[in-house]
């Protein structure tokens, strides 16, 4: 079967450019699309980190800024922009850069790409409406018998069928790439986290079509019932795992971002496509460990799918926990920075806004995303903090202080790479991922503190005035959300200034020519620099050992403590 | 590089770091003990939730719920009913637009069974200051044998967004203390 086969009749003809800085072949019908979809994703970003911004303001009870039914609507256009529109649009340019260009490959079918991306943006745009129009604040979770506008669920179902032409056109151009040979071997690692990611997001769509479908014709008047507990079960296969996109869309470009800026190769290629493919076999069962607190699930079922799958999955990324720093740290070390424990880390280029975006996301992935996510996924450990703001204190630790925070810093390298245009402003540019990763982290852990002391999550007056039964939160509770609206005004500065560098530069930016020397150069020794470890001449890395044996000290002390909370509440069985 | 193929065509025969064999041991041991722990917990912990629950109606727990108020009914704060029903009983407990109905008084070191479900959309049950969260839904009659062991004035607020009165569902529930509960002569009245 050949490639042409498999995605109809394509013209063999592509254009390329060849890039100056990598030498990799671009194809210009690749960079078109990925530019495309990299602005789409900005734009999202932008009315949804607004919106984010309005819901923080609103939840600092000092400022509490908008009238309920605003701002339960903008809670929900929040959670579907940058949860949904803009990750995704980004990851879809993540997976044709993967494919196409690190393979020195043509595109399978551009213009079915052009179809895919026009359908995610009606999609999009269709849902927007619907959440504007005002009867449609659901949530990002939508639980049925909560019913929304035909067209929100038609939008989400357009948006995933146009997703899902993306993963569909890098899975062809991965075949047509092999048979034509412009590459060697296998896939590089970035390409192989790529792929985990693509094979996630296609059975995560498939479970979003699933429940979407039926509840598209339940909002319709066609089906007369949808049980909530059964759309729970499917509507989280789809919720959870499409998560799972994101942390191996991410972790791909921090082996990305590790490799042009400071030559890094991997420890061993092994341990890290390995702990890549646990994300595949193991994420997907645990996404059962958002119904710890539904009614009549039994505890072995829970246990089993939840944790034992889950702590697989997390074995996966506590591996390149470890990998990703130690990569960085053998490549240093052979760059010259030898003196002491530290030195590699000291001298890493910080001043490189990618560069300080990946780290940043490394940092706070591990250790507030995925050490809260663990605790919060504990069978028992789940009713201290099921459905309080640690909730959003988690995921904001995993979507914006990893994912986010890594995809900006991987746009400072598209936009010299992919766009040719020159980063405008760039001492502002320096400081951006240092102001969001701030923000973002402290919004993180404010929302967690909050959680922990009975702040609900989606909650629009934690005063209660209105309430006929009055309740009093801890002074510390209305301290912790002050701080979160404190810090999420840093992030929103730090996300304005995002925006205002990449589209500036994106339209205004000096076009790169070639000889030109760029402003946040990549790592000049590249891949010679970097050349064989992983065998038993193997460098030491005391680092990074130091900085693992740290972050789980961190995590088993947090596991404990929050079993000594437990231990202090009343008793149920 | 990571953005090259590997150097290695067969890069599965490659040995692995040391450091990333010792860490890789620790994640997984530190993963088994998590498990193990979740299991351990339903034998030494006293936190465990109930996996009963039975299918149920709306208008069936409901007319349930008002059977059990008018049985046990104490006194009425804010036209809603409390309760105090007899130590060891079954405890019914509703969620609907936008309240939690009715009051409850218990006793402390006492337990209790209580039924939860919802009249309409998704709830969520969550007792503060204690920061017990469980959710509740139509159409699902869970049970919890819940003991307090703490006694005063506890709030329930609901966490699962219900629209749009959602921030104004609250529910109360009282603790006393077993003994002088029955000499307190506020509730001797209201009897
Ligand atoms: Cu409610």
């Amino acid at each position: 079967m050949t490639a042409e086969t498999v995605i109809g009749a394509v013209p063999a003809q592509a254009e390329f450019r060849t890039c100056q800085y990598t030498g990799l072949k671009v194809d210009t019908a690749a960079q078109a699309l990925i530019k495309a979809n990299a602005v789409a994703a900005v734009v999202f970003l932008a009315v949804g980190g607004l919106m984010g911004l309005l819901v923080a303001l609103t939840r600092w009870p000092a400022v509490h800024l908008l009238p309920a039914d605003w701002f339960y609507l903008i809670l929900t256009g929040h959670g579907a922009n940058v949860l949904l529109f803009w990750i995704i649009f980004f990851e879809i340019a993540v997976l044709y850069f993967a494919s196409a260009i690190l393979l020195n490959s043509r595109l399978a079918a551009p213009k079915l790409g052009w179809v895919g991306f026009v359908m995610m943006v009606v999609g999009a745009i269709a849902t927007n409406v619907a959440v504007l129009q005002g009867d449609s604040s659901v949530m990002f979770t939508s639980y049925p018998p909560m019913k929304a506008q035909p067209h929100f669920y038609l939008g989400l179902i357009l948006f995933a069928v146009g997703a899902l032409i993306g993963c569909a056109l890098f899975f062809a151009t991965l075949v047509i790439a092999k048979e034509e040979r412009t590459y060697e071997g296998s896939i590089p690692l970035v390409t192989f986290g790529a792929l985990t990611a693509a094979i996630i997001a296609v059975f995560t769509i498939a479970s979003g079509a699933i429940i979407l479908i039926p509840t598209w014709l339940w909002s319709l008047g066609l089906i007369s019932d949808i049980d909530p507990l059964m759309y729970k079960v499917v509507w989280w296969a789809m919720g959870h795992s499409s998560q799972q996109i994101n942390v191996s869309a991410h972790v791909s470009l921090w082996y990305l971002t590790a490799a042009l800026l400071v030559g890094a190769k991997p420890l061993s290629e092994k341990v890290s496509r390995t702990a890549f493919f646990m994300y595949i076999l193991f994420l997907q069962l645990a996404s059962a460990h958002h119904l710890l607190a539904e009614p009549g699930m039994d505890a072995s079922w829970k246990i089993v799918n939840t944790s034992y799958m889950m702590y697989l999955a997390v074995l996966g990324s506590m591996v390149h926990g470890l990998t990703v720093p130690g990569a960085i740290e053998a490549a240093q070390r052979k760059n010259g920075y030898n003196r002491g424990v530290f030195e590699w880390l000291r001298k890493a280029p910080w001043g490189h806004p990618a560069f300080a975006g990946m780290f940043l996301s490394l940092v706070f992935f591990g250790f507030i995303g995925g050490i809260s996510g663990v605790v919060l996924g504990t069978e028992q450990l789940n009713v201290l903090m099921h459905n309080t703001i640690y909730v959003p204190g988690h995921f904001h630790g995993t979507v914006v202080a990893g994912t986010t925070l890594a995809f900006m810093g991987a746009t400072y390298l598209v936009l010299p790479l992919v766009f040719q245009r020159e980063i405008v402003w760039p001492k502002l540019a320096k400081i951006q991922p240092y102001l969001f990763g701030i923000g973002a982290a402290g919004i993180s852990l404010f929302m967690m503190g909050a959680g922990t002391l009975g702040v609900a999550r989606r909650h629009w007056d934690m005063t209660f005035s209105d309430a006929n039964l009055g309740f009093a939160h801890s002074a510390g509770a209305f301290l912790m959300m002050g701080l979160n609206g404190i810090f999420a005004i840093i992030a929103a500065i730090g996300g304005i200034i995002f925006v205002l560098v990449v589209v500036a530069t994106a339209f205004f930016g000096e076009k790169i020519t070639g000889g030109h020397k760029l402003t946040f150069p990549l790592h000049a020794g590249g891949g010679a620099a970097a050349s064989h470890y992983g065998n038993e001449k193997a460098p030491k890395l005391p680092g990074t050992i130091i900085l693992v044996a740290l972050f789980f000290v961190c995590f088993v002390l947090y596991y404990f403590i929050n079993w000594k909370y437990l231990s202090e509440l009343w008793l149920f069985r | 590089m990571a953005v090259t193929p590997p150097e290695q065509r067969i890069w599965w025969n490659e040995p692995i770091e040391r450091v990333e064999l010792v860490w890789i041991v620790i994640a997984f041991l530190w993963g088994l003990f998590m498990f193990g722990f979740m299991i351990a917990w339903h034998f030494i912990g006293q936190q465990n939730l109930s996996k009963e629950a039975y299918r149920t109606t709306p208008s069936a727990y409901e007319a349930k719920v008002d059977e059990f108020a008018k049985k046990f009914q104490v006194r009425e704060e804010k036209g809603i009913p409390v309760v105090k029903p007899k130590p060891g009983a079954d405890v019914y407990l509703l969620g609907r637009l936008w309240q939690w109905w009715p009051i409850l008084e218990l006793e402390k070191g006492v337990s209790y069974r209580i039924h939860l479900s919802s009249l309409d959309w998704q709830h969520g049950f969550s007792l503060q200051p204690t920061n017990i969260n469980i959710q509740v839904h139509p159409g699902y009659e869970h049970v919890i044998s819940l003991t307090p062991t703490e006694s005063g004035e506890f709030g329930i607020i609901c966490n699962e967004f219900c629209g749009i009165g959602h921030h104004t569902m609250t529910g109360k529930i009282y603790v006393t203390e077993q003994k002088r509960a029955e000499a307190e002569p506020r509730l001797a009245e209201g009897r």
